[in-house]
């Protein structure tokens, strides 16, 4: 019964006790959920143009951002480091389109996949090599990006919330609506939608599968750099980064792999109910259980939902 | 070039389905055994056996398992690390609870608590299937490593919050812990992967492994024809687990001599996916490839610079040694995406038609 208590009323008291704490913990899952929605909002542009199941995302952010500070770092100056690493990232997208992609056409998608964990590991090794393994301080103020923290009084406490998730959140939202409009209402966007639909289709009425590639990896990666500023601003630039993909796979299952509302909507669900679980009930099991938790949310609605909460219908047919 | 198999006529059915079913391909693995067996034992040093061939063979078992799941069921799982642990955690576990019993008993008997387990995480599997079911199983993965780190019981209150191998002997030769010789310990590895091996290329051609086979190549068709698909699927999970944990066991007990938590991570996990997919899909043989390619590959790139004397920065040697591994997995997958075994495959098909092209 004890237990049962501890589970099922005991948080909930917490929660009423200190509206405060429960709006504040709120907030930051909600943070955190935009920074994971940013990843996963990579992945699906790549899952959806091109079918591949791009593991290679989370060392995407880690490599723009340590791109960005690093050229920082040898003087240049920061709106100038910014359009280059931009540059960087068309350079990588058009490689990996080049190298990777073109020769593995039609086939199967664990190939495919097993290729970005080869593009993983070049990309680390590089990145080391040419930037150093050291954690690096995001320039964040040097690009306009705000700091410190907006304290709010309200059901008798204080909520703060920094600057820079406010930033961050602002800026999520633009990327969304930019990338929606994109896909929606011009050509290219039409084109890539045609070639997530069917890349037989899509050739056929004279669609060039590899310029829509390029594009999708380069739209991927300034997705990555966004994040890696916004992250990057958080904490340090390090390899550390890298783990944050692993992060962002129980949002895309949860929102679906073909789904762009689906990786905003399911990284705010991990987020806030990884930090809730965490603040709440983690005392009971012992710290730690975010590692898992959010896998185990996302099971729970998979169970319900095979194909994640706005997924395509998955249709078999034999 | 090296045989003809012309002559060699089957008149039987039992014949026609033996594993090796040409008289030179048996002579071959008597000799590849007597090799293994005889010959390494006595001429290799101390180190070739315990850092290159003790983790191939292991790893190999652990490739064996997840081909098995991966290559021929069809469910990708990213959950292996896991599942070795649970066969770590658990043989240790035996091991305190039973010490008089025989460790080869219990390497074998903990594969069946890692088989347990690995069918309770596989139910997802019977819902969802491809990528979404490849995270499910990481969650698996996530929580069996938090349970390592979190659960006390597991490691025997140590303080260190490690597993500390005692040793153990059959016929008073130490098999586990210091004393035990890399010797020996190759010995008892070696006997165990070859069993274990012997029993999955039977199990995979008959009535189970042909089961699996129809439910990856298309398992709604499976189903129609009156395979059930939770039995089929969670046995595959079992024993593929049952694999994975002998291995891990295996891993702790006969080469590491100590492990924590942190053997068994995601990263163990994901290089147990790149032995399988390197060496190629649905392949046994291939997973011993697999095993020795991901495993020799940075003990190769580490000497590379020595031998040829250029001196690098220790660091930088890491960081190429990444870069040549990531291009070397591209390079491989783009050659031949059905892995080494393929490359096997057609080597022995152009040696057998040589000197004619077909």
């Amino acid at each position: 019964m004890d237990i049962l208590y501890k589970i099922f009323i005991d948080p909930f008291v917490q929660m009423g006790g200190a509206p405060d704490l429960l709006v504040q913990t709120l907030w930051e899952g909600l943070v955190g959920g935009v920074l994971y929605a940013l990843i996963a909002l990579g992945f699906v542009l790549i899952f959806k143009a091109s079918g591949v199941f791009n593991f290679a995302q989370g060392i995407m952010v880690v490599f723009a951002a340590l791109t960005l500070v690093g050229l920082h770092e040898h003087g240049v100056p920061a709106y100038v480091a910014l359009a280059l690493t931009i540059a960087v990232m068309f350079g990588l997208a058009f490689t990996i389109e080049r190298l990777v992609l073109r020769p593995l056409v039609n086939q199967p998608d664990i190939i495919l996949f097993m290729a970005t964990f080869g593009m993983t590991y070049f990309l680390i090794g590089l990145g080391e090599l040419v930037f150093g393994g050291n954690p690096k301080i995001m320039i964040a103020s040097e690009l306009g990006l705000p700091r410190g923290a907006i304290e709010i009084k309200m059901l008798g406490g204080f909520v703060s919330l920094q600057k820079i998730d406010i930033a961050a959140a602002i800026i999520a939202s633009i990327m969304v609506t930019v990338l929606a409009i994109f896909f929606q209402k011009t050509r290219i966007g039409r084109a890539l939608r045609a070639v997530a639909d069917s890349h037989k289709a899509a050739l056929s009425v004279g669609i060039s599968l590899e310029q829509i590639w390029v594009i999708v990896w380069f739209a991927a990666g300034i997705v990555a750099l966004a994040t890696g500023i916004m992250w990057g601003a958080r904490s340090d630039v390090s390899f550390a980064l890298e783990i944050i993909a692993l992060k962002a796979l129980p949002v895309l299952i949860l929102g679906g792999f073909t789904s762009i509302p689906g990786a905003i909507v399911g990284g705010v669900i991990i987020g806030v109910g990884e930090k809730l679980g965490e603040f709440y009930w983690g005392p009971l099991l012992g710290s730690g259980i975010e590692s898992w938790l959010a896998y185990v949310i996302a099971l729970i609605f998979l169970l319900f939902r095979p194909q994640g909460l706005f997924g395509e219908r998955i249709i078999e047919r034999i | 070039m090296f045989y003809r198999e012309a002559g060699q006529f089957k008149t039987s059915y039992s014949a026609d389905e033996s594993v090796f079913p040409i008289l030179q391909d048996r002579i071959g693995i008597a000799v590849i055994l007597g090799l293994a067996f005889v010959v390494i034992p006595l001429t290799a040093t101390s180190f070739t056996l315990s850092s290159v061939l003790i983790p191939v063979l292991i790893f190999s078992l652990a490739a064996i398992g997840l081909n098995l799941l991966t290559g021929y069921t069809g469910l990708l799982s990213l959950g292996t690390g896991g599942f070795m642990g649970v066969g770590a955690y658990a043989c240790y576990k035996l091991t305190s609870l039973f010490p008089n019993a025989n460790i080869i008993v219990l390497i074998l008997a903990s594969g069946f608590f890692s088989a347990g387990i690995g069918a309770v995480f596989g139910l997802p599997s019977l819902r969802i299937k491809g990528f979404y079911l490849a995270v499910a199983t990481l969650a698996s993965q996530f929580f069996l490593s938090w349970c390592f780190v979190r659960v006390p019981w597991l490691v025997n209150y140590n303080v260190s919050n490690a597993i500390e191998v005692p040793t153990r002997t059959m016929f008073d030769i130490p098999i586990t812990g210091p004393n035990a010789t890399p010797m020996t310990r190759y010995l008892v590895v070696l006997s165990i992967v070859v069993g274990m091996t012997w029993l999955a290329s039977n199990l995979l051609r008959g009535r189970i492994g042909r089961t699996w086979m129809a439910v990856r190549d298309m398992d709604i068709a499976a189903e129609l024809i009156g395979i059930r698909l939770y039995r089929t699927k969670l046995l595959a999970f079992a024993v593929s687990s049952f694999y994975c944990g002998v291995a891990g066991a295996m891993m702790v007990f006969l080469w590491l001599g100590a492990a924590e938590a942190d053997s068994f991570n995601i990263n163990q996990s994901f290089l147990i996916l790149f032995m399988v997919i390197i060496g190629g899909l649905g392949s046994l043989i291939g997973s011993f490839f697999g095993a020795a390619f991901i495993w020799g590959l940075p003990i190769v790139l580490k000497m590379l610079p020595e031998f040829f004397g250029v001196k690098i920065h220790a660091a930088t040697v890491e960081h190429l040694q990444f870069m040549t591994l990531g291009a070397l997995i591209i390079f491989f997958l783009v050659v031949e995406p059905h892995g080494l075994a393929r490359l096997w495959q057609i080597g022995k098909q152009k040696l057998r038609v040589w000197p004619f092209p077909y």
